[in-house]
């Protein structure tokens, strides 16, 4: 098992929901890029699995 | 009166927004009630289930925003449909002229932000697992708000975060701290030696805001989620979390905060700690003392006793629990309490926002009271209370009317609350319990009963509300305050009673 690095002075967050929670970040000094996400495929839930196996194959970053 | 409908096709809006237009549009004259929802299956099934569902709101999906009104005439109901759709399209305007960049995709977030660390996810619990495999594809940290995710899916995700050596705090984690930041509901605190592991989000709070009032601070504090320590989960981010703060320099003492594990991740749990050379604070409320894997462990029964021990151990003290968190102010509520004895046999109704406030009370009740006590102690933030609306932190309105109609309930003598403040929380939230209050007491007396309300604050003086404000307006409406949620839960006990105050008080107050 992998010990976690833990983020120590400098965290920078990707918001992906609730929108006052990006400002509650942004009041404490931390920078939040705040995504205008809404339900995948329409909220297509079949279309949006199929996108997500899609992914899959394409966005693995190397660690 | 039918009820008005209009639904708007591709338009999602979170639930706090949808929360504070529907708010507004309640206050309208002659609106007796507002839904805003997205149409997804939760709230379809919610707007049935509360009578607010409509021919053409069941044909909204789960991008659609649906619109429902029910009020006096017609007319009212369109025009307060058109206020609706006014505010939310000039809030989308106003968005999309600001200069903030709003990537639609975490793809682009990442190239906008390379060092971005953490993916914060408060979306509604299906969609999270897709977003969540993502962000750690992408080798960020996930904290995850978002309650209603499948079991098999959180086990999923761990699993994957593990492997990669990253943190998933959540699903359903409402606190978490980073590096002196705080996550979702968090209160504003020092920074400091304090490592908390916590498989509770109200729990976590409870002990670093005493902390901060004790002039300690916190290092990190890793969510983990409720569900972490069941059978199913395994712990799997507790044994990650805790290795992490093992390693972690900041940290100098360590607190778990969480329900009762299951009794084999308790076991692995407790071996973890045996080769973490700090000290360590268990509160797993409700659960057994297991073995004290050297003397470096310390096992307590309340939030409150969780910060006072490591305090106590950080400067190198022994710690000794007490019955109450402050005897001196206990004595003096219980003073104020007006012909105490006539609660004696009565009814504890405890309804909480925050789910370990309600959790401890439930704990300490059955050990005051016996296993079979007939009160009930209601966390609302449940998953029940809260399918397609704000947290009740945030949204008040679903305990508000639970107060209000418990005044007309004559086997109720003493009503237990816990006020949340901090980051995320509502903004003034002593304002709508403080006219609750009022109501269910006039409704009391009508009936010619009377209710006494215990009360306790979960806040730091660096909250946003204003502790000291939060404080004097329950004070004022006559509630009687706590040090703690531990010791207004002692009270109640000894109100419905009252040889607990006879054997607990006389002994132990000065």
């Amino acid at each position: 098992m992998k010990i976690v690095d833990l983020p120590a002075d400098d965290l920078q967050v990707v918001n992906i929901g609730l929108e006052s929670f990006a400002q509650d970040l942004r009041d404490q000094g931390v920078v939040v890029v705040q995504l205008d996400w809404r339900p995948p495929a329409g909220g297509n839930a079949r279309m949006a699995a199929l996108l997500a196996s899609l992914e899959d194959d394409d966005d693995d970053e190397a660690s | 009166m039918p009820l008005k409908t209009q639904v708007m096709v591709s338009f999602y809006q979170d639930s706090v927004i949808l929360m504070r237009v529907a708010a507004q549009l309640r206050t309208l004259p002659d609106v007796r009630e507002v839904a805003m929802f997205m149409g997804t299956p939760a709230n379809h099934a919610l707007l049935e289930q509360v009578g607010l569902a409509t021919d053409t709101g069941r044909q909204a999906g789960p991008n659609d925003l649906i619109i429902t009104v029910d009020a006096n005439d017609d007319g009212v109901a369109a025009d307060a449909i058109a206020a609706a759709r006014t505010q939310l399209l000039e809030t989308r305007k106003a968005r999309e002229e600001s200069s903030e960049f709003r990537p639609r995709s975490l793809e682009s977030a990442l190239q906008a932000m390379p060092g971005a660390s953490l993916v914060s996810l408060s979306i509604p619990g299906p969609y999270v697992k897709d977003e969540a495999l993502s962000a750690l594809r992408h080798n960020r940290h996930l904290f995850i708000f978002s309650d209603n995710v499948p079991v098999e899916d959180e086990v999923q995700i761990k699993r994957e975060a593990q492997r990669r050596g990253l943190l998933c705090m959540g699903p359903d984690q409402g606190t978490a701290y980073l590096g002196g930041k705080g996550l979702g509901f968090a209160n504003v605190v020092k920074r400091g030696r304090v490592g908390c592991v916590a498989a509770s989000g109200t729990g976590l709070q409870a002990v670093v805001s005493r902390l901060d009032a004790l002039g300690e601070g916190v290092s990190h504090a890793i969510g983990v989620g409720g569900r972490d320590l069941s059978e199913a989960v395994g712990g799997l981010m507790a044994l990650q979390a805790l290795d992490a703060l093992a390693a972690d320099r900041e940290t100098q003492a360590i607190v778990l905060i969480s329900k009762p594990p299951h009794p084999s991740v308790l076991a692995r749990v407790i071996d973890k700690m045996a080769t973490i050379a700090k000290p360590i604070v268990v509160c797993c409320i409700g659960a057994a003392p297991g073995a004290a894997a050297a003397n470096r462990l310390v096992w307590v029964e309340t939030l409150d006793q969780a910060a006072d021990a490591v305090v106590a151990l950080l400067a190198g003290r022994t710690w000794q629990a007490a019955r109450f968190s402050d005897g001196k102010q206990l004595a003096a509520q219980w003073a104020r309490l007006d012909k105490p004895e006539a609660f004696a046999g009565r009814q504890i109704l405890g309804l909480y926002t925050g789910g370990t406030l309600a959790y401890e009370t439930g704990h300490l009740l059955q050990q005051a009271l016996g296993a079979d006590h007939p009160h009930r102690i209601l966390d609302l933030g449940d998953d029940e209370y809260t399918i397609g609306r704000p947290h009740p932190m945030i949204d008040p309105r679903v305990r508000t009317e639970m107060i209000v109609k418990a005044g007309g309930d004559a086997a109720v003598g003493v009503m237990l609350l816990d006020l949340v403040l901090g980051l995320g929380a509502n903004e003034n939230p002593a304002e709508s319990l403080v006219s609750a209050v009022h109501e269910a007491r006039r409704i009391a007396a009508d009936n010619g009963g009377r209710i006494a309300f215990l009360a306790s604050i979960l806040g730091t003086a660096g909250d946003p509300q204003g502790l000291e404000s939060q404080t004097a307006q329950l004070h004022e409406a006559g509630i009687h305050l706590f040090a703690t949620n531990a010791d207004a839960a002692r009270c109640a006990a000894m109100l419905v009673k009252p040889q607990l105050q006879a054997a607990w008080m006389n002994r132990e107050c000065p």
